[in-house]
């Protein structure tokens, strides 16, 4: 496994403010990672720390072989950065803007410009950045952030403010990038919406990293009950739950009692699930909900308020 | 070297983009004509020395002029870019801090000899337009006021950045570098002349008063303008203080570099130095 960034032990201090305490992990080609935290736990250093913008207190950090901080540039060329609300001289056209930015990396203006039809500025290219909506600005943020075919990519909350159309072209050519094998670490304080679109979530918290891994290695971890809906198959529900359901934990009533809602662990479920399709008539339809994303971010915020 | 032509190419475009470079040559032009035409009137004849007069009326608007500008075009160059967010992204490139710095110099600088250039240059095209007579010790004194004036500008530019590279936000930028230009051009002067008015001559010397003088960028361009030219300095009512001055033109040519490519340091070292 090729490691594009590795950080480790990494923390950045303000005066009395620890933004980033002790985070340590790294990050394989190919991969793409979502980072989530809230506002001001502790992201936007740890980028800042990846691109050598500020020094780190303690620890260290290397991506792509470099210090980012110790000034080579070699590291920088191979690297794409969107920031968090990006904003360009507000003067120039986005042609004008993407040349400028395209010069510094060295990149061939020809295949420099046909990023912009690709993000689908191609119309607006000679229009000044001034007169450009928020959404085209993200689009041009993420032209000059691809310039040079990155191998490594960090999106600081890229997607904030973006339709759903916009969204999904911007995930689309995210995953371009990563199936030929650069490494993207997205930021963003909305997990729900990266589901099926990352391998891993780092979750961070007061600037200490929480929960490191996979969606499923999070839900595993995590041992968040999944909710059972039940619909009945002959009239309502009653208050309690019945005694042919066998020993169950949550029981809530929903839409006048024709449906019933069982929160249960993993291991519950399998028998629970057999008692039900045993039982004949009385259940008609039933519906599994895992857990959703929110629910697992909030339950690892949660785990690190209590004392370990 | 090619970062810092690149840097300094966005701020010259963005420039001409801004009116900046527009809005300044006019200003300098029309008041450069307008000091030719009526700057002459109150040497009563119109005769050889009409171009030294616009020679001291010029240099003594650039004095008050060109600062301005170039404080107003520097003092956000660094701390408004930061606020703006621009900067975040362009120090994510591949790019160094001080190239950054000196590409936007050579780009203001840039915006500031074509303003002057064109600026005074329309003053002498019209002088010699309108058949003034000139000698060529007059001519060369014009040119070295034009070329010293855009070096009074690099020397404010530089200034500006220091400032813009050591505050926190763009108000106190504009702050500080309107607090900087009164007191060099202003204020310096008048606490001198009432500094040796006090003194009576008692303590401070000739030499006390040259390494005064030179402490202040905007005294050795009035130094070097209106001392310098035998011609000049007749008109200037520094014939006086030329005869009794040590100071070559050389001189003090050397020292406004300095305080061109001191402040200019300092300002990449602050900004070298600064965390996002």
């Amino acid at each position: 496994m090729i490691c594009t960034a590795r950080l480790s032990g990494l923390g950045k201090r303000y005066g009395a403010v620890e933004a980033v305490c002790d985070v340590s992990f790294s990050l394989p080609a190919g991969q793409s990672v979502a980072l989530v935290g809230h506002n001001g736990a502790g992201k936007t250093t740890l980028i800042k720390l990846m691109l050598g913008l500020i020094r780190p207190s303690t620890g260290s950090v290397r991506v792509l072989g470099d210090d980012p901080a110790a000034g080579a540039f070699a590291a920088r060329r191979r690297l794409g950065y969107l920031p968090e609300n990006v904003s360009f001289d507000a003067a120039l056209t986005g042609r004008e803007t993407l040349t400028f930015y395209a010069r510094l990396k060295r990149e061939p203006l020809a295949r420099a410009l046909a990023l912009l039809d690709r993000v689908g500025l191609g119309a607006a290219a000679s229009r000044r950045v001034g007169t450009y909506s928020k959404g085209m600005r993200q689009r041009l943020g993420l032209a000059q952030a691809l310039l040079g075919e990155p191998q490594v990519l960090l999106l600081d909350e890229p997607t904030t403010g973006l339709d759903p159309q916009l969204r999904q072209d911007f995930y689309d050519i995210i995953g371009e990038l990563r199936d030929r094998g650069a490494t993207v670490l997205l930021s963003s304080h909305a997990l729900t919406e990266l589901e099926d679109r990352v391998e891993r979530v780092l979750i961070m918290n007061r600037g200490i990293l929480v929960a490191d891994g996979s969606i499923e290695e999070l839900r595993r971890l995590a041992r968040l009950p999944v909710r059972l809906r039940i619909t009945s198959g002959n009239g309502a529900f009653p208050d309690r739950p019945p005694d042919w359901l066998g020993p169950v934990e949550g029981w809530r009533r929903l839409d006048n009692g024709r449906i019933a809602e069982i929160a249960c662990t993993g291991e519950a479920k399998m028998a629970l699930l057999r008692r039900i399709t045993e039982s004949g008539g009385r259940i008609s339809d039933l519906n599994i909900i895992p857990p959703t994303l929110d629910e697992l971010y909030a339950h690892f915020l949660r785990s690190q308020e209590r004392p370990a | 070297m090619r970062n810092v032509l690149i840097t300094a190419g966005r701020e010259i475009r963005a420039g001409l983009r801004n009116r900046w470079v527009l809005a300044t040559t006019l200003l300098l032009a029309a008041l450069a004509l307008t000091l030719s035409f009526l700057g002459s009137a109150p040497t009563g004849t119109v005769g050889v020395g009409a171009l030294d007069v616009v020679v001291v009326s010029l240099s003594s608007l650039t004095i008050f002029l060109v600062p301005l500008i170039a404080l107003l075009i520097s003092h956000d160059a660094i701390v408004g870019e930061m606020e703006r967010g621009t900067m975040l992204l362009l120090l994510s490139y591949p790019v160094a801090r001080w190239q950054v710095l000196l590409g936007k110099f050579l780009g203001h600088l840039a915006i500031l000899c074509v303003a002057t250039a064109l600026g005074y240059g329309a003053a002498a095209v019209a002088l010699l337009l309108t058949g003034t007579a000139a000698t060529a010790g007059s001519w060369a004194a014009f040119g070295a006021m034009t070329g010293s004036s855009a070096l009074l500008g690099a020397v404010f530019i530089a200034l500006g950045y220091l400032v813009s590279a050591l505050v926190r936000d763009r108000g106190t930028a504009a702050g500080v570098a309107i607090g900087l230009w009164l007191l060099l051009v202003l204020i310096y002067d008048m606490a001198l002349l009432g500094l040796l008015v006090l003194d009576q001559g008692q303590t401070i010397t000739g030499s006390a008063l040259d390494a005064l003088l030179l402490l202040n960028p905007a005294d050795v361009y009035r130094l070097f303008n209106l001392t310098g030219f035998a011609n000049v300095s007749m008109f200037s009512g520094m014939a006086g203080l030329s005869a009794s001055a040590a100071l070559s033109p050389v001189l003090l040519l050397a020292v406004l570099l300095a305080w061109v490519l001191v402040p200019l340091a300092a300002a990449a070292a602050a900004f070298t130095r600064r965390e996002l």
